[in-house]
């Protein structure tokens, strides 16, 4: 192990607003995001990309933060869980669906979830049903399971049908 | 887990300066392009680096272009950029099909399809297709630059033929003639393909003119035959009939073992499953 510790200095926009930190290149931007911008919604679980708890868009693409080196956030536009609600509490359409289609129940994977449903839709506005699971397809939820989570973007697409699951 | 050994990260503006730097660090550096593969097994401290080498900083490896009867795809493209590449889907629709499919949209944001090769890992999709395709990647090093197919350049388990002080620039794929048609189709359950597929027809009406067959991830390197191939070419209703024995030779010579992913037979079962689904969606 090299004693050498090389300090980044990383400058980035972090959900809309000009972020200066020094990090050593070694460091997640999970890591960052949490420990030196005391941003903890985003979350840490299996640390090898396979989860999607630890989601944040760069430059509008879903990256696992987790195993994403900050070094690679340097003049890019970062949006984390944080960033989504307006500055007076309005949650973001995608937040206020997740809370009526009941998508979440331990929480620990909605962060990444909705960053990823987030992506999905700038992308894609109205996806059809097999192109939300196949998107979401790398983002685990352990508890309430991905049915209310399906619907939950297709509400905000607004393609859900029926307020009953076919 | 734990966090990541200190290391630091050197910026080359050139192919030539990368591979001073992977010279100048000896077994000590390693080439770092998306990281999706490398950081992990650096996480799980499987490997040790003090130095990583950012090839993202050497300009013009993030593009893909048509030219000398090729598909060029640079080191640093992405998979997501291959995925949503008109060229690409023009020219090699099955490549953009395969990419669409691998691993999960966050790694297909930051991981490169040069990066996928050169780490060698048995698990690939690429690795499996472009080996089908008859793909050639560029390497280079302080001594110019060579040429190797994918067979060439993928030895074994993590093992590729690319020198500690070599780089990767990119991978060229021949451009599909109007008469090829391919498919790749992979089983899996987990985060990596426990099988995959591809196949690749040069088609003359009713007829097979040649074949390429290959079944990935179920052995350390991606696995074809001459025989298989010839199995594989002559009339359509010949080669259905023929299928079953195309198989069984194909799965004869990747040779898998028992692992996690299942047994060694059932593995051998699945190439037969896959190698007629490929060839049912290759022709349709």
């Amino acid at each position: 192990m090299t004693d050498v510790k090389q300090i980044v200095n990383l400058k980035f926009t972090l959900n809309g607003k000009a972020v200066e930190v020094d990090c050593e290149a070694e460091e997640t931007l999970a890591e960052v995001l949490r420990d030196r911008l005391n941003l903890t919604g985003t979350k840490i679980s299996c640390e090898v990309q396979v989860c999607g708890a630890c989601t944040v868009l760069v430059d509008g693409l879903p990256v696992s933060s987790c195993t994403l080196l900050a070094y690679e956030a340097r003049g890019k536009n970062v949006t984390s869980i944080e960033g989504l609600a307006k500055p007076d509490g309005t949650l973001h359409p995608i937040q206020q669906a997740f809370i009526d289609e009941f998508a979440f129940q331990c929480g620990f994977c909605t962060p990444g979830m909705i960053l990823a449903a987030k992506a999905l839709l700038d992308e894609n506005p109205k996806p059809s049903r097999d192109e939300i699971v196949h998107f979401m397809d790398g983002n685990i939820c352990r508890c309430t399971g991905y049915v209310p989570i399906v619907r939950a973007i297709q509400k905000v697409a607004g393609t859900l049908e029926s307020k009953h699951h076919k | 887990m734990m966090p990541l050994r200190r290391f630091t990260i050197d910026q080359p503006k050139s192919v030539k300066e990368a591979a001073e730097m992977l010279a100048h660090h000896g077994e000590n550096g390693r080439l770092y392009a998306g990281g999706t593969e490398l950081l992990l097994a650096m996480k799980h401290d499987l490997l040790r680096y003090e130095h990583l080498v950012d090839v993202k900083t050497v300009p013009d490896l993030n593009t893909i272009s048509v030219g000398n009867n090729n598909l060029h795809i640079g080191a640093t493209v992405t998979h997501r950029a291959v995925e949503r590449s008109a060229e690409a889907r023009e020219h090699c629709p099955v490549l953009v099909d395969m990419e669409h499919n691998v691993a999960n949209v966050r790694v297909r944001a930051t991981g490169t399809l040069g990066g996928n090769l050169c780490f060698a890992e048995p698990h690939s999709d690429p690795a499996a297709l472009l080996l089908a395709l008859g793909a050639h990647v560029h390497v280079a090093g302080k001594n110019g630059e060579r040429k190797l197919n994918i067979d060439e350049l993928i030895q074994g388990a993590y093992e590729t033929a690319i020198a500690p002080d070599e780089l990767m620039t990119g991978v060229d794929i021949p451009l599909a003639a109007k008469s090829r048609r391919a498919a790749y189709m992979k089983f899996q359950i987990k985060e990596r393909p426990t099988l995959g597929l591809a196949l690749v027809l040069d088609v003359d009406g009713g007829n097979i003119k040649s074949a390429r067959a290959v079944v990935g991830s179920i052995s350390p390197k991606p696995a074809r035959s001459d025989q298989v191939d010839k199995i594989l070419a002559g009339s359509r209703a010949d080669v259905e009939k023929r299928l079953a024995d195309a198989a069984q030779e194909l799965a004869k010579v990747a040779d898998p073992v028992d692992d996690l992913e299942g047994s060694a037979e059932y593995k051998r079962h699945l190439v037969g499953v896959f190698l007629k689904r490929a060839f049912i969606k290759a022709l349709s």
